[in-house]
């Protein structure tokens, strides 16, 4: 990092869920409950300590115009510094990591969430973010562009579908050692394979539940972090990108947008071997391609393709690298814009040695990274390291 | 900490513009602030954007959309939004891209297309509210803010008389003003009091109007702006703040939200006596009390004091205060985050000396702006030094 700007670290992590429903809270309940054991857990009190608060949320996921409106009160921000990111959980704490590297802030918290059981046409909400001219009046599903995406990726490599099966397996398998995650489950491939074809090739199986929940995390400076806590987190490197928005013109291979934020993230952790040197990552598997898709993209298989090392059980828990060792989106839940920080929060639970049944041994260093689902092209990672 | 420059500004004219789209809008908005700059966009390492509500355009995740217009594809890119208060607020995350170090140029571009919600944008506004305590009273904004101007002039005795004369000065200032929706060089305070009554005390040439528009800023660090530009404007203060969401339990004479913005602002601009120091002020003023209103938040006028300024002449271009000299949004439009080119834009052009016919006489160093949002209970404020 550079002279005279100050590192940053994960100082506290609190998080609420992860349900199928949460019809006992309201979003700003699931929003408190996560923020009261973040702030616990960093030893902070909101109303001294904390510079700013961050949220990560999209009106239409919401259901309000304007949601901003809605966030202060419960993370205890009220007449304080506050904004929304609308943009996964890993663009709010890009933007929390810049604040206290401008040397201006100390300590920043980032929360996101989940409300999905809220939304009665959650298909209906992805439709409206297609191009609204050239897109909308096919009125295709939206997760017909999965398919689509998944058949040019598994048409041009080595991968293929019973790899994006052994995905679906290895992360339901995972997510049975998770206690936060609901769609743990003892799976064949088989299984995955006969599952209810949806739009060819992508399966019933391939696609992620959507949960409820919602996370804080609290981030603090390298002076204040070492006074609050013996075990910080730090964001060694950081990074996010956006491919095209048009659809015709993408290419659907690769994830250019995760290759080119994983490229800003690993430059800035000083990484050269990624495959190597990072002992777990937590990738987005909102559709079970995809995690194949990220692995390629963060270069953690090399020079290899993601499906051959998979099937080896190179990314299995305790394989030389684990990939969502919590179960990922497929056994834990798709959380929406709150993904992303729940992967982060796993790897600095992994760091701290506090992920419980799944952990993986002793983790020094790992990665997180989102992508903010059809059809969007944007993703975010962050390196983390004790 | 790291300087950081506005180096270009460019904005659409603010209409109804039915012919474009917001991405159309935004590339032009770009194109114009990077021209001015005299960079391409190869030296854009990443950028902002920033949009109100989504309901507007009827698109879901309309940063997503919006990116290719703004120059976002391949790079990092990041859309903030904080309600109405976007428009000064994304040049703050503008400015921690650079202030961190990790970026060297950030391209930060406001898109605001009001005209697709049908049959008026107003409509969109029925979300903004509390779903259980506000929604079925079926409020809509200028009745919450006929509530607010209520308060303000029963708590300092203020007349009608004294607010118009506000929206007489900007309609007349915005004449200069090339991109400008409502100018009109022979308003007097008489056509005020005349028109339609909204909600009392609104009436309709109170009220900024609905538009479409897009703005853009070049901002930049020491190195690069010391390259490329002659007079560079530095972006030395920034400050934000939101209120509870309760605005119902709040007296609403007062921004106390604002207050608190503008001394972490000035704060860190290291003004001690802005009253004294700023030379050139650029408030949010979607209704004319509003100016008055955020003049007093911005600690520029005593409480209840701000009229009696406008009344005096104090605030006109040639005053010794000059306030909304671009016109405002009462006179060049309120096309809601797109409206940073009629405040970060305008100070930027002010202080660069670059405002033509709107430059306020006397050399101004030290400039203001202001944006306002949320439910009645955001600002974000920029101070700027030549």
């Amino acid at each position: 990092m550079g002279s005279g700007i100050t590192d940053v670290a994960i100082v506290g992590c609190g998080h609420v869920g992860f349900t199928p429903e949460s019809h006992q809270y309201s979003w700003k309940e699931l929003m408190f409950e996560a923020a009261v054991k973040a702030y616990e857990n960093a030893g902070v009190d909101p109303r001294k300590d904390i510079d700013c608060f961050v949220t990560c949320a999209e009106d239409y996921l919401e259901g309000f115009s304007i949601f901003d409106e809605f966030t202060p009160d419960q993370l205890g921000a009220a007449l304080r510094p506050a904004f929304t990111v609308t943009g996964d959980g890993i663009h709010g704490l890009a933007s929390a990591f810049m604040l206290i590297r401008t040397g201006q802030l100390d300590v920043v918290a980032v929360e996101a969430h989940s409300k999905a059981a809220d939304i009665l046409t959650y298909e209906g909400v992805v439709s409206f973010a297609f191009d609204p001219i050239y897109n909308r009046p096919l009125k295709g599903h939206p997760y017909h562009l999965a398919g689509l995406e998944m058949n040019a990726f598994l048409q041009d490599a080595e991968n293929t579908e019973i790899d994006c099966a052994e995905v679906v397996r290895k992360n339901k398998g995972n997510a049975l050692k998770n206690e936060s995650a609901s769609f743990g489950e003892e799976l064949s491939v088989e299984d995955v394979m006969g599952s209810k074809p949806l739009f060819k090739p992508l399966k019933a199986a391939d696609v992620s539940p959507l949960a409820d929940g919602s996370i804080v995390l609290v981030l603090a400076s390298a002076e204040r972090a070492k006074k609050l806590t013996e075990q910080p987190v730090w964001i060694r490197g950081i990074g996010w990108a956006s491919d095209t928005p048009w659809i015709e013109t993408r290419d659907l291979r690769e994830a250019r947008y995760a290759r080119l934020a994983a490229r800003q993230a690993y430059e800035m952790a000083g990484i050269e071997r990624p495959r190597l040197q990072i002992q777990v990552a937590e990738l987005d598997d909102r559709f079970s391609y995809k995690e194949l898709q990220h692995v390629e993209a963060l270069a953690l298989s090399g020079g290899y393709r993601a499906g051959s090392l998979l099937r080896e059980g190179y990314y299995d828990a305790s394989g030389s690298l684990p990939v969502n060792p919590s179960g990922g989106s497929l056994g834990v839940g798709s959380l929406l814009e709150a993904s992303g920080l729940y992967r982060v929060m796993e790897v600095v639970r992994q760091i701290r040695g506090e992920a419980g049944d799944h952990q993986v041994g002793d983790v020094d260093l790992g990665v997180a990274q989102s992508w903010r689902g059809v059809p969007s092209t944007s993703g975010a990672v962050a390196v983390m390291g004790g | 900490m790291r300087r950081v420059a506005v180096i270009g500004a460019g904005m659409t004219i603010f209409r109804r513009r039915l012919l474009e789209t917001g991405k159309e809008m935004c590339f032009q908005a770009t194109k114009m602030a990077l021209e001015e700059a005299g960079i391409g966009m190869e030296a854009v390492d990443a950028v902002v954007s920033g949009s109100a509500p989504d309901a507007f355009d009827g698109v879901h995740m309309k940063g997503e959309y919006l990116s290719d217009g703004c120059g976002g594809i391949g790079r990092p890119y990041m859309r903030v939004f904080t309600g109405g208060g976007t428009g000064v607020f994304s040049p703050i995350a503008g400015w921690w891209h650079v202030a961190s170090g990790l970026a060297d140029v950030c391209l930060v571009v406001n898109e605001e297309k009001m005209s697709s919600c049908f049959p008026h944008p107003q409509s969109a506004f029925a979300h903004i509210w509390d779903p259980v305590l506000d929604r079925p009273l079926k409020p809509n904004l200028v009745w919450i803010f006929a509530l607010e101007m209520n308060r303000y002039m029963t708590v300092h005795d203020i007349k009608k008389e004294e607010i118009a004369e506000v929206a007489v000065k900007n309609k007349r200032n915005a004449v200069d003003h090339p991109c400008a929706q409502l100018a009109d060089p022979n308003i007097t305070v008489e056509d005020v009091l005349n028109s339609e009554v909204m909600a009392w005390p609104v009436q309709l040439l109170d009220i900024s109007p609905p538009s479409d528009g897009a703005s853009a800023l070049v901002l930049a660090s020491e190195d690069v702006a010391r390259q490329y530009s002659e007079t560079p404007v530095w972006i030395s203060g920034v400050g934000w703040c939101i209120d509870s969401t309760m605005w119902t339990n709040r007296d609403l004479y007062f921004p106390e939200y604002l207050a608190r913005a503008s001394k972490m602002a000035y704060k860190m601009a290291k003004i001690d006596d802005p009253r004294r120091e700023v030379d050139v002020v650029e408030p949010y003023d979607p209704f004319d009390y509003k100016e008055l209103h955020h003049l007093e938040g911005l600690l520029l006028a005593d409480k209840g004091q701000a009229p009696k300024l406008t009344v005096e002449g104090v605030t006109q271009r040639d005053g010794d205060l000059p306030v909304c000299p671009s016109g405002g949004l009462l006179g060049v439009g309120n096309p809601i985050a797109a409206t940073m080119g009629i405040k970060a834009g305008e100070i930027y052009w002010q202080l660069a000396g670059k405002a033509d016919a709107r430059q306020v006489p006397g050399d101004p160093q030290i400039g203001v702006c202001q944006a306002w949002g949320d439910l009645m209970q955001y600002s974000s404020v920029v101070v700027m030094k030549a």
